[in-house]
């Protein structure tokens, strides 16, 4: 197996923030003091007067670039920003702005459930739209090749990375709900076997589809509620405090999956792509169905008993999953049901 | 303080089988399936799998998740196979 090669020209900016960000991140090693009050004084007004964070695609692309220091690779970026202070403080800013309207935004369920067992009748009911899947039923009714391709596009920012940001919550658990998640993430690790590496095989399928699969290969074609989708599996994964939400997370992703993929591999079958593209997609009806029942009950019903002050964030992280996904579902669907792109168009000068 | 590492688990640990409540049958454990009577056993192709129980599945005899579509509902268990064994009583 060849390993997934690596993008090395920085992204275009979308904005001020993204802009501000991009001259530290590509600038000298040791950051002029001015580019840091630059990039400050730009996070602080875009703050204050963005009208949706989940659709500002400069500060969707800052969050994302800021969270890609601590996932990697980032060639474009000199020197060593993991842990950047300035840059961390500047994450905090943005983050707090991100969290506060997605915890207004996302609905709760109404009543909220009381103990784990509750809670996983209730993962149940708040999932249930996946039996009508409406962005996989209608891809599997209206396949074309460009649809596709750029599914597989908005998909590759996260699928590429498949599992990654759920792997941050494992040191933060204990107990039944740490080995479920562990389960999980060993079966989306491919079990031992690198080519089963459920990444890997959706690069085969990238590549079978004729897409480059290098990481990050396609960033700037992708809009923000695409980056808001892998930005809030980041924001939960990367804050302790934050753990109930993503083993919520997770379970809301694999309990709207078996299904879904199933109208996907129909879709790629359709216009007559063969198993190296739809193994992915056939796979997951499989391994999913089986994620499904454990991150319910065993990762998000037991932290819930376990540890009864999560059970909010364990729903919240359920909602917000089902939320922001929704959105950049129901963006890829009004644009291709209305014959327009889904994706950004990009200056020539940063053509793929 | 470390406490005392316990024995060994025995090489053949016990497949585990647990009935999800409106949902399949998940089986952890080093298990082989035959697809039908007199087939030759395989060996799936994951550690956990999860077995269909309301035969909607087209991957049976895995589970798809169609058992959601169709409103799948069984019963709670009704034998007592958690009954506590004779040996259970170990306090120390």
């Amino acid at each position: 197996m060849t390993t997934t090669p690596v993008r090395t020209a920085a992204p275009v900016a979308r904005g001020p923030v993204s802009t501000a960000l991009l001259s530290v991140l590509t600038g000298p090693e040791d950051t002029p003091e001015a580019a840091y009050r630059e990039l400050a004084s730009a996070v602080e007004n875009a703050v204050e007067t963005t009208q949706d964070v989940l659709a500002d695609e400069d500060l969707q692309l800052s969050l994302f670039l800021l969270y890609l220091l601590h996932y990697g690779p980032a060639e474009f970026v000199t020197g060593n920003r993991e842990w950047d202070p300035e840059l961390l403080r500047i994450r905090a800013v943005l983050e707090a702005r991100f969290e506060s309207e997605l915890r207004e935004r996302v609905p709760m369920p109404d009543p909220m459930p009381q103990d784990g067992t509750e809670l996983v009748d209730t993962m149940f009911a708040i999932t249930g739209g996946a039996e009508k899947p409406t962005l996989a039923t209608w891809l599997a009714r209206h396949p074309s090749e460009e649809i596709l391709r750029e599914f597989l596009i908005h998909r590759s920012i996260y699928t590429l990375r498949e599992a990654d940001p759920h792997s941050w919550g494992i040191a933060r658990l204990r107990g039944r709900a740490k080995a479920a998640l562990v389960e999980i993430q060993s079966d989306e690790y491919g079990g031992g076997r690198p080519d089963r590496v459920h990444a890997t095989i959706f690069a085969q399928s990238m590549r079978g589809f004729g897409l480059d699969d290098t990481l990050d290969h396609y960033l700037d074609l992708v809009p923000a509620p695409t980056l808001a989708s892998m930005n809030v599996m980041s924001l939960f994964g990367l804050h302790r405090r934050l753990r109930g939400a993503i083993a919520g997370h997770l379970a809301a992703f694999e309990m709207t999956s078996s299904i879904p993929n199933k109208y996907y591999g129909r879709a790629f079958r359709k216009l007559g792509y063969g198993e190296d593209v739809t193994w992915y997609y056939d796979e997951h009806v499989e391994a999913d169905a089986v994620h499904e029942q454990i991150a319910a009950r065993d990762l998000a019903g037991a932290l819930a008993q376990e540890e009864p002050e999560l059970l909010q964030d364990v729903l919240f992280g359920a909602a917000a999953c089902l939320y922001v996904d929704g959105l950049m579902g129901d963006h890829m669907l009004e644009c291709w049901s209305n014959e327009r792109s889904s994706l950004r168009e990009v200056e020539p000068a940063a053509a793929l | 303080m470390r406490e005392e590492r316990p024995e060994d688990p025995t090489p053949e640990d016990p497949v585990v089988i647990t009935p999800c409540p409106n949902g399949p049958l998940l089986v952890r454990g080093d298990v082989m399936i035959a697809p039908e009577p007199g087939a030759e056993p395989q060996k799936p192709p994951r550690r956990v799998v999860a077995l269909c129980r309301c035969n909607m599945s087209s991957i049976a005899p895995f589970c798809d998740g169609s058992h959601k579509l169709a409103n799948f509902r069984t019963r709670p268990p009704r034998y007592n196979i958690g009954s506590p064994r004779e040996d259970a009583d170990e306090s120390d």
